[in-house]
């Protein structure tokens, strides 16, 4: 039995150990706006937070985040209000949609770890994030306009 | 297959749907919505008078329109209903916009070809003007005036002097009583009076997406949901030789496991599954576990020898031999070719490439009481009711398929093979069951863009002129998924960039040389654009260069004086499904977008050292592109540093999304002009996941500034155009900067 939080909230999971924080997430949690997408580290549509650090839970197994604290997508902000999510909107950044979790989720850890981060390292920071549809013109102008609106 | 042969589509049938349009102002205050799969947003508007339709209203005023389009990232699930609002005079802050299952009673649902506006445009604004009229009807009836006294306005119904007003949710209450308008009742709006259609509209789906609450095929939830993985065998074709199941069946959550049934060795497949054993668990990731330990021996059929490799020198040696088709004959290239004052001939290749949707294929199904229902992000979700009905024994009637988001299509999502996965284990084990792919799943079982070999001969003047073109294109057919064997491009296919040339010169020839194929080829983003712009775009700018000539300039010249390409003059037909009689080609769209683009990018300026431009403009899918690309080559590495891409596709619905959608194709064009190629070793892919099939990341994001052409032309679709001229464009612009002709995608390492 490992316990953690979620959002929050308090979990515990008795499954397998060796699960991926990812299919905890969306096949037990219920929490699909974390997305799967490659399952090897290699794309980024799944990531979160855990400590306030960005990881990929497909790469994260549940018998490692005993006692830590899980942010996804859904528990953010309170209100889908957080800086980024503002900034998303405003640039109107997704086309499918389907990674756009893990862009965000991935682009908050970079301002949170450094509130001042440059244009490149913004785009360095991203690099692990594959957006097919192409957002990423916007999805860097929009970190970059949350990076001032969190000044 | 359909995308483009098939230009039939359902008549709707106006009585019924303005009818149910009408009912739903009743009924709607009860609807239900879409059962535990957690698609609220996405359920119809229905209650039990089934009002399914594009427009209903709530008696408190809430317009739903409903989608009937997927929306795998183009924005088509909010542009649609912009059309209709704008019609109505509605208030777009009170549309809700739900999907509609696949249905005949909606026309075409049949997502791709870039043809939803411009298909569905004139039916948006019948389905609105229709609904105001009827409450222009009803209020005027209920005040005692004239139906000309009266207008819609802001949600609203207004008498002409202001005196009365009534909201849309009154007027829908007594618009059910009225008669369902001919069309020749109809009036339409004035563009200039478009207060919604043109302007900067966020898309619907835009706060569902920033907060992780959308719903994607993948997504699923069911009450007693089993979750399945399927090993398919890695060769087309191939079939399960033995399987020991044991260790499989000991991993804990692993309930079954379950054999598919085999492709036949040889015949068109149409969207069958391939086959393979399926492993179905209480949870993805045991089913995963369970996956891994399958011991499976395989045939691998007919399609065993297949490497790519070597394909490309069969396919290279098919271009010397005698073509299958003439897909256009004009005048006699061989003897122009003599009389030339220089020829020059150029071979070009592009791999086989897979669609690399973020969100790979995924369905749920459920089988009960002889009925199925799935939930899937299908491009087509009429096709995949006679996909799952054809090959599952389920009467059509009695197969429902909801429409999710797609995380990304590009054209996969159009073939339900996926789907139809999912129904086969849910009939077979009796359980709801959501089949998920890998990412090497996909990778490996797709259905490929066709790898190519096209060889380029052109004849030169003394002046530079090109009087004289060869061009010989070898690539199995997307036919050969549909037909027995066909081994030779179909019309529709020449016809994408080929056929369609668009260049003043006197002699053309425009064959298709025999290839056979080995495996499942589909269609991909812009189809056959892909290969056939990269090598007419490539060598207009080798002529130039040979001629001595500005780029910009030879290729202005080389489309010549404005007229309209006469194309069904040619032997292969194709208009993108359309009568040239409503959507002609006019040349001189195609000059004004490249000039365009060539004056936002201040071509021939100065540029930073190492910088070069490189130009292409091309006709897809009845819009008009004109691009330029500035890069340079830093060892080995291009760096693209701005793109300018002008845009005629008539009249802008939603500016933004045509521009993103702009932006979008051009890093899908940059990913497989620099990364992405699919090898096969013995018939099997050899890449699996993103390290070795690669796309590209923000390390490949160039400035790009899209310019729209205002124009009056009907509207015609964006989510392929942008495509087509992304690697010519860019592989002029590498001449330009080092000298050095890419013929050979992706560039990978060729520059090192």
């Amino acid at each position: 039995m490992t316990t953690f939080k979620v959002n929050g909230a308090a979990r515990s999971f008795d499954g397998a150990p060796d699960t991926p924080l990812l299919w905890y997430l969306r096949d037990e949690a219920g929490l699909t706006g974390t997305k799967f997408g490659c399952g090897a580290g290699l794309c980024g549509a799944c990531t979160v937070h855990v400590n306030g650090e960005a990881v990929r839970s497909c790469q994260t197994l549940v018998s490692d985040i005993a006692g830590a604290e899980i942010t996804t997508i859904e528990g953010l902000s309170a209100k889908a209000d957080h800086p980024l999510q503002q900034a998303w909107t405003d640039n109107n950044v997704p086309q499918c949609g389907y990674c756009q979790a893990g862009q965000i989720m991935q682009a908050a850890a970079l301002l949170q770890s450094n509130p001042a981060i440059s244009d490149a390292a913004i785009e360095e920071g991203m690099y692990g994030n594959i957006c097919r549809c192409g957002t990423y013109q916007r999805i860097t102008k929009a970190i970059r306009q949350a990076r001032e609106m969190m000044k | 297959m359909n995308m483009i042969k098939n230009i039939s589509h359902q008549k709707l049938n106006r009585r019924t749907i303005l009818k149910n349009m009408a009912t739903g102002s009743l009924v709607l205050g009860i609807s239900v919505t879409g059962g535990g799969f957690g698609l609220p947003a996405f359920a119809e508007t229905s209650g039990p008078f089934n009002p399914n339709v594009f427009v209903a209203i709530d008696p408190d005023g809430t317009l739903h329109i409903t989608a009937h389009r997927s929306e795998m990232g183009t924005g088509i699930r909010t542009g649609l209903p912009m059309v209709v609002a704008e019609e109505m005079n509605a208030d777009w802050a009170r549309v809700k916009i739900p999907q509609g299952d696949g249905d005949k009673k909606y026309g075409s649902q049949n997502t791709d070809g870039s043809r939803s506006i411009r298909r569905f445009f004139d039916r948006m604004r019948e389905a609105g003007a229709t609904a105001r009229l009827m409450m222009e009807r009803a209020a005027a009836k209920q005040w005692g005036v004239a139906v000309s006294d009266v207008r819609a306005e802001n949600h609203e119904i207004i008498l002409k002097d202001g005196s009365k007003r009534m909201g849309f949710g009154a007027a829908a209450v007594l618009a059910r009583d009225e008669a369902v308008p001919e069309v020749s009742e109809l009036t339409f709006k004035a563009r200039k009076d478009y207060r919604i259609v043109g302007t900067e509209t966020k898309i619907i789906d835009l706060p569902a997406i920033i907060n992780g609450t959308t719903t994607y095929g993948i997504d699923g939830k069911l009450e007693g949901l089993h979750y399945a993985v399927i090993a398919r065998p890695p060769v087309f074709r191939g079939s399960v030789k033995s399987v020991d199941t044991a260790a499989a069946l000991k991993i804990p959550g692993v309930v079954k496991v379950v054999e598919m049934p085999s492709l036949p060795p040889e015949g068109p497949v149409f969207f069958r599954p391939l086959g393979g054993v399926a492993v179905v668990a209480t949870s993805t990731w045991a089913a995963m576990k369970g996956r891994d330990a399958l011991k499976i021996t395989w045939d691998n059929g007919p399609n065993a020898t297949h490497n790519s490799a070597d394909y490309m020198k069969t396919l290279d040696k098919s271009c010397d031999g005698p073509a299958k088709f003439v897909g256009r004959k004009q005048g006699d290239v061989a003897a122009a070719l003599k009389k030339a004052e220089t020829v020059h001939h150029a071979t070009y290749e592009v791999p086989y490439l897979e669609h690399a949707t973020l969100e790979p294929p995924a369905a749920t199904a459920v089988f009960a009481d002889g009925k199925m229902e799935v939930w899937a992000p299908v491009q087509d979700p009429q096709g995949t009711i006679m996909a799952v009905a054809g090959v599952l024994g389920v009467p059509e009637p009695d197969v429902t398929v909801h429409v999710t988001l797609l995380g990304g299509a590009f054209g996969r999502k159009s073939k339900p093979d996926f789907v139809v996965e999912a129904g086969y284990l849910a009939k077979e084990t009796g359980l709801p069951i959501k089949v998920t792919w890998s990412r090497e799943d996909q990778t490996r079982h797709g259905f490929y863009h066709a790898a190519s070999v096209q060889k380029m001969s052109a004849g030169l003047d003394k002046k530079g002129k090109a009087i004289a073109w060869h061009h010989r294109l070898a690539y199995p057919t997307i036919m050969s998924n549909f037909m027995p064997d066909p081994q030779v491009a179909a019309d529709w296919e020449m016809c994408l960039g080929a056929v369609d040339l668009p260049y003043d010169i006197k002699d053309i020839t425009v064959e298709a040389m025999p290839a056979k194929a080995h495996v499942r080829i589909g269609w991909l983003r812009s189809v056959n654009n892909i290969q056939q712009v990269f090598a007419i775009g490539s060598f207009i700018d080798e002529l130039a260069h040979k001629a001595g000539q500005d780029p910009k300039d030879y290729l202005l010249k080389a489309i010549g004086a404005p007229r309209a390409i006469d194309l069904d003059a040619f032997e292969a037909k194709g208009n993108y499904g359309e009568p040239l009689a409503k959507y002609p080609f006019k040349t001189k769209r195609l000059t004004n977008v490249i000039d365009l683009a060539a004056k936002k990018a201040n071509w021939g300026r100065k540029l930073p050292k190492g910088h070069a431009q490189g130009i292409f403009g091309h006709r897809s899918f009845l819009s008009y592109i004109g691009m330029v690309v500035e890069a340079s080559v830093e060892a080995g590495e291009v760096k693209v540093h701005r793109v300018d891409v002008a845009v005629d596709c008539g009249l802008a619905v939603n500016p933004d999304r045509i521009r993103s959608q702009m932006e979008g194709a051009v890093i899908f064009g940059l990913s497989l002009a620099l990364l992405s190629e699919i090898t096969i070793e013995n018939g099997a892919v050899v890449e699996g996941n993103f390290d070795g099939y690669r796309l590209a990341r923000t390390d490949i994001n160039p400035e790009v500034h899209v310019h729209l052409v205002e124009s009056d032309e009907l509207p015609t679709g964006v989510g392929e155009p942008g495509v087509p001229p992304v690697a010519p464009a860019l592989c002029n612009a590498i001449f330009a900067a080092i000298g050095k002709r890419i013929r050979r995608l992706p560039i990978g390492d060729q520059l090192a």
